[in-house]
């Protein structure tokens, strides 16, 4: 139920954010920085917050899947009500609003009950970010992948994403894509896309076949597939787990 | 084969294709039932694929004389020491288990196609519907003259992965200081297009830490060969001096091995060698010459939408054994083709949808650690063949960073074939 709950939640802030990159450029696109650095930096978050195997609640919440995580909602940690209810509102962690939380967590979240007086530095946020990015959801290993896509990636015309995709006739195809990618979700080299958001899959992919993402393998596996072929093999894959 | 045969046959298996209605009954009017004999790249994967996708409507049996596979890819990362034996090794358990295919241990020694049936070495015959060979390649007798089955011993191919390579990994770790190691090279078409000049890295890697006096001979009686710039430039930058390629326009062909003084015979020369790898011509498993479905070059001719033997269309051929066109004889186009015949023969025997053929192959070599390098390519079934319709190569003068990229590519695709092979 959650699960659902969280994808909807995720292609539809997808949706609004490919609406207003067709239109204008994001306010705040947040890059990426060096993960060795942000370990170092992440010190600091450590007095309260765990993250990486089996990384458990603390003082706060733990941070293993943070990106794409509703706000508010690991059951049985004790939130805020302010968090509890921006994650009621539809706040759903990305790059963006955990840049902005990271500044000040006060500018996001008045009554949070994060005592920290925030990461001034736009460069050390953006690798304290990089570091967590490692340990987020599926398919958290695919390091282009939303929701720290950048806008060129969502350059999509919405009626391709709105192509309801045959999952009969993707699983057929989907024998293509498990030569390499395990359909247990395991990454042993080869990132997982089981269980991948259905929007992600589809933006993902086109980025390859019009040659905005540069791996080779997956330009020529994606620069033959039709529109459709790509929404039957997304809704395939979204449905796995 | 005449033109009109071959219309016919491709008529035939068309429409075996298209029609919805289930064709074929089995042989007891019982679920249908098919035999796939070689648990390989080809045939593991198209046995899976049959019985996981068919939900027990087709009764799947796989023929496979071993019970444990060593995969032929990888098998030259552990000569280079990068991999254990155990780690390309594979057993058949999840397959009969989780997908209950009835996996026969035994030989295949012969197909009565009137009667449909697989004859078994162990005595009895397995009846089919649809017949899948998939036995990989067989040595052309007498291709290399001087050397036979005898001499593997002391002078091993390893193109069959497992004692054979742990053989010729042990001769090579005990080469005397400053020795001579020698690979006769195989002519085109073969097993593996990269895989010597893979074998020739991860042998040059040994022995620069262990012997780096050492000598590597490549006679080679083709005049290039896959990835030839990508290699040659590693063993340049990496081997310096330890490698020599010699291709027969310049050295004359090779004239005979002599196992028993551990000689090569080239051109007019005798070369004194401590290990010498002999990769002899190929042709198709031997089943495949034996229920008669290969042409006069020994390999298996096949209609590229199905995968159906020209000859027989109730055989269906996979991986090296096949002659299907531009794909590269490779565990990644076996395991592609596979999942080609097992949409074509499910649509045939219980009436499912059935999808048009797509083909790809990625073959990743290791130059030396951390140094990938990959070549592909997509295929379409046209009538004639397997046509390549796009392709990449790794480049030359590529930084660090994306070779060890490239690297741990082809560690994920390991273990991504080998899940869809096995389960
Ligand atoms: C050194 C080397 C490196 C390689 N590296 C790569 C690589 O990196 N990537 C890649 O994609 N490919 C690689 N290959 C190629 C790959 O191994 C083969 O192309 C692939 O195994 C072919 O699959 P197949 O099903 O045709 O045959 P195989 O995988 O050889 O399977 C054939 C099976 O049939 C069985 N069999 C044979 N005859 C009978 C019979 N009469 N009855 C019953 N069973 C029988 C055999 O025991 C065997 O298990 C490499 C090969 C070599 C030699």
């Amino acid at each position: 139920m959650m699960a659902v709950t969280v994808r909807t939640i995720r292609a539809l802030g997808l949706a609004i954010l490919l609406t207003v990159t067709a239109l204008a450029a994001p306010a705040r696109a947040v890059e990426l920085g060096d993960a060795k650095a942000g370990e170092q930096l992440f010190r600091v978050c450590k007095a309260c917050h765990r993250v990486g195997n089996g990384a458990e609640n603390a003082v706060g919440p733990h941070l293993n899947r943070i990106f794409g995580r509703v706000a508010g909602s690991i059951e049985g940690f004790r939130y805020s009500e302010g968090l509890v209810r921006a994650g009621a509102d539809g706040l759903v962690w990305d790059a963006d609003n955990l840049d902005i939380y990271l500044e000040n967590p006060k500018n996001l979240v008045s009554k949070t009950r994060m005592n920290f007086a925030g990461m001034p530095d736009p460069a050390d946020r953006s690798h304290v970010l990089a570091y967590l990015r490692a340990f987020s959801d599926k398919p958290s290993n695919i390091p282009e992948a939303a929701p720290t896509a950048t806008a060129t990636d969502h350059n999509l015309d919405p009626a391709i994403l709105a192509i309801v995709g045959d999952p009969d006739y993707g699983e057929y195809l989907s024998g293509e894509c498990l030569t390499c990618h395990q359909k247990s979700g395991a990454n042993e080299g080869i990132p997982s896309i089981t269980g991948w958001p259905k929007a992600d899959f589809v933006v993902a992919m086109h980025a390859y076949k019009k040659e905005l993402r540069p791996h080779p393998v997956m330009r020529m596996i994606a620069g033959r597939l039709s529109d459709e072929e790509i929404a039957g093999l997304a809704a395939y894959f979204e449905g796995l787990d | 084969m005449s033109l009109s045969r071959r219309s016919i046959l491709k008529g035939a298996a068309a429409g075996a294709v298209l029609t919805a209605a289930p064709m074929v009954m089995g042989a007891n009017h019982g679920k249908p039932k098919v035999v796939v004999v070689g648990g390989g790249a080809g045939g593991a994967t198209v046995a899976r694929y049959l019985a996981k996708d068919s939900k027990g409507e087709i009764d799947v049996t796989l023929i496979e004389p071993t019970r444990t596979y060593y995969t032929c890819f990888f098998s030259n990362l552990y000569l280079g020491g990068f991999r254990t034996l155990d780690s390309i090794a594979h057993s058949y358990g999840k397959l009969a288990s989780e997908y209950g295919i009835n996996v026969v241990h035994d030989w295949a020694v012969g197909v009565d196609r009137d009667k449909k049936t697989v004859a078994l070495a162990g005595g009895g015959a397995v009846p089919y519907d649809r017949l899948v060979l998939s036995p990989g390649i067989d040595f052309v007798d007498g291709a290399v003259p001087g050397w036979d089955i005898a001499a593997q011993n002391k002078m091993p191919h390893a193109y069959k992965a497992g004692s054979q390579t742990e053989l010729l990994k042990a001769q090579v770790e005990s080469m005397r200081e400053g020795g001579v190691f020698v690979m006769v090279a195989p002519p085109n078409p073969y097993r593996c297009p990269p895989g010597p000049y893979e074998r020739v890295s991860m042998v040059a890697h040994v022995l620069k830490a262990k012997n780096p006096k050492a000598k590597i001979l490549i006679f080679d009686p083709k005049d290039k060969f896959s990835k030839q710039g990508l290699f040659q430039e590693g063993w340049e930058a990496r081997y310096p001096g330890m490698v020599d390629w010699l291709d027969a326009s310049f050295t004359g062909p090779l004239k005979e091995v002599r196992p028993d003084s551990m000689e090569v015979v080239v051109g007019g020369e005798v070369t004194k060698a401590d290990v010498v790898n002999v990769i002899p011509a190929q042709k198709a498993g031997r089943i495949a010459e034996l229920a008669g479905v290969t042409d006069e070059k020994g390999w298996a001719p096949v209609v590229p939408a199905t995968m159906q033997s020209r000859m027989d269309e109730n055989i269906h051929v996979l991986g090296d054994a096949t002659n299907q066109g531009d794909m590269p004889k490779s565990g990644f186009s076996a395991n592609s083709q596979a999942k080609v015949a097992a949409n074509a023969i499910r649509g045939a025997l219980t009436g499912s949808k059935v999808f048009p053929a797509k083909f790809s192959n990625t073959c990743w070599s290791l130059i030396d650690t951390d140094n990938g390098v990959k070549v592909g390519a997509a295929y379409e079934a046209t009538p004639e063949k397997i046509a390549k319709t796009s392709g990449f190569i790794s480049q030359t003068g590529e930084d660090a960073a994306l070779r060890k990229q490239t690297y741990e590519e082809s560690l994920g695709w390991y273990s991504g074939i080998t899940a869809d092979m096995f389960g």
